[in-house]
């Protein structure tokens, strides 16, 4: 056997794992597949973002039964696997009448976990703004609401842009885990033409297609870092 | 001269066990110069900020113009009272020009151009005309510190709070600052002061009180603070600070 791989002819590993013809006949199905990955990341993150701020202001200034209630909230879907919680909410939730599509069950499952995530990036974010800022705010007289909105969120999302889109980059790959419920993402698509093309090319195009959209993202958060550091935060 | 625009009755501010505040009394009347001296840790900042409510007092009782202040109330008064900070405390993200008019536009619900006009006005009249469009990081120690009254005045406060202005300043932009205040003094404006400017204090102050382990020790004119002081914990700490 070993001989065998050997003698295999370099011509055949590329018929074999990038084979043009192939690739050229299931791009339009990756292609489609790219599209509900895009569409389910960008849902999660923008929902995962809105819900990460409100769940941060909850847990720094509710007052007691509420802030509990989110620290519970943050610390079990800290805990979860997504893959356990996508399960869940796909195939247990129907038994007590919630059916929810895969994309609708991917996009909560995602959601849920990155507003958990996000909420304790933008925690930390928060309390950085320097106490003087808080005070300042106040002498001033503004409402609650105005030192927020006008004093310290502006601040505190500066900060949290480098650790966000990290967050950001680990939604975007977990809408993989979605092609366990059937939700013809990139990678459902790219195993289906792998089985119809009965040729793993589709696979490997479907991992480059990934690095390629993640991997400007992954620079972007070293620039976002090098910056902030050269402002001597 | 009026009616005390402050009065401070036997106010007691504790931090956990430790006590910061044990009772101090003061009445500050409307249009008066307040300087407030004493060693660190005596309790100055603490009597400031409880007065703004930045610290909310355990005991005792804090009457601003009129209403009494602290406690769960809703304390529109204290839009009445501006404060200038050791730090500065500018708004980073804003340009000068914002900071100063974001409280007018925020809280007396000026239209940002009216506010933007007061802001100007104010920034010329602490030299600062030509800096508005900068961010305070573009500024040096003393020009944020301008800004920062700058942005108490706006408010057209009736009481203005200073705690150290000019602590943080290289020695060279002390001045500028000082004379900005010296002019405000000449305004009207009810003026509480924590420096350890003593020539200011000697200058423009119509009351020095001096503190020490979170009680008012002393308080009387310039003159007889500087000239007689009766206390020895006073004398002690003016020959410290003046023998230098
Ligand atoms: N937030 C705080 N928590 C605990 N102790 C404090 C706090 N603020 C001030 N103190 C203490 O109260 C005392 C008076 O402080 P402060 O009013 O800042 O003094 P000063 O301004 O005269 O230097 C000091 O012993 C200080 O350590
Ligand atoms: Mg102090």
């Amino acid at each position: 056997m070993a001989t065998n791989v050997e003698a295999l002819p370099v011509m055949s590993i590329f018929d074999t794992f990038l084979n043009w013809k192939v690739f050229v006949q299931t791009l339009p199905l990756l292609l489609s597949g790219l599209t509900t990955t895009l569409t389910l990341g960008v849902t999660a993150i923008i929902l995962g973002f809105i819900g990460g701020l409100v769940l941060a202001l909850l847990r720094l200034y509710a007052n007691s039964p509420l802030r509990q209630i989110t620290v519970a909230y943050i610390d079990v879907f800290r805990s979860i696997p997504i893959l356990v919680l996508l399960v869940v909410i796909y195939y247990a939730l129907p038994f007590v009448g919630l059916r929810l599509s895969s994309f609708g069950a991917a996009a909560s499952a995602l959601s849920l976990v990155s507003a958990a995530y996000s909420a304790e990036i933008f925690r930390a974010g928060i309390e950085a703004v320097p106490r003087g800022q808080f005070e300042a705010a106040r002498a001033i007289g503004l409402s609650s609401w105005r030192r927020m909105s006008d004093v310290v969120l502006p601040q505190a999302l500066r900060i949290v842009i480098p650790p966000i889109t990290s967050n950001s980059i680990n939604v975007m790959k977990d809408t993989a885990l979605a092609s366990v419920v059937a939700m013809p993402d990139l990678l459902k698509q790219a195993t289906q033409a792998q089985a119809l093309a009965a040729n793993p090319t589709p696979l490997i195009s479907a991992a480059v297609i990934y690095i390629l959209i993640l991997m400007p993202l992954v620079r972007l958060v070293g620039v976002f870092e090098k910056r902030l550091a050269a402002r001597g935060r | 001269m009026t009616r005390p625009i402050i009065e401070m009755r036997n106010v007691v501010k504790s931090f956990g066990l430790f006590k910061a505040l044990h009772g101090v009394d003061l009445q500050v009347k409307e249009g008066e110069i307040v300087v407030i001296i004493g060693p660190s840790g005596s309790g100055k900042s603490t009597l400031i900020r409880c007065i703004n409510q930045l610290e909310e007092h355990n005991g005792g009782e804090i009457i601003v113009d009129g209403a009494e202040v602290g406690h769960g109330r809703k304390n529109t008064v204290l839009t009445e009272v501006g404060m200038v900070f050791q730090n500065f405390n500018l708004f980073p993200h804003m340009t000068v020009l914002r900071n100063v008019a974001l409280g007018p536009v925020r809280v007396r619900g000026l239209s940002w151009a009216a506010a933007e006009d007061r802001a100007k006005r104010l920034l010329a009249r602490v030299g600062l005309a030509d800096q508005a469009m900068k961010y305070p990081a573009q500024l040096s120690g003393g020009q944020q510190q301008r800004v920062g009254i700058a942005r108490a005045l706006a408010m057209e406060p009736k009481v203005l709070l200073f705690d150290e202005p000019t602590s943080a300043l290289d020695p060279e932009m002390v001045g500028e600052v000082l004379d900005v205040i010296q002019q405000l003094a000449k305004t009207g404006v009810t003026m509480i002061v924590v420096t350890h400017e003593m020539g200011f204090a000697r200058k423009v102050a119509d009351r020095v009180v001096f503190m020490d382990g979170g009680r008012i020790v002393e308080q009387s004119p310039p003159d007889q603070i500087f000239n007689a002081p009766r206390d020895p914990r006073l004398r002690s700490f003016l020959q410290a600070v003046l023998s230098h």
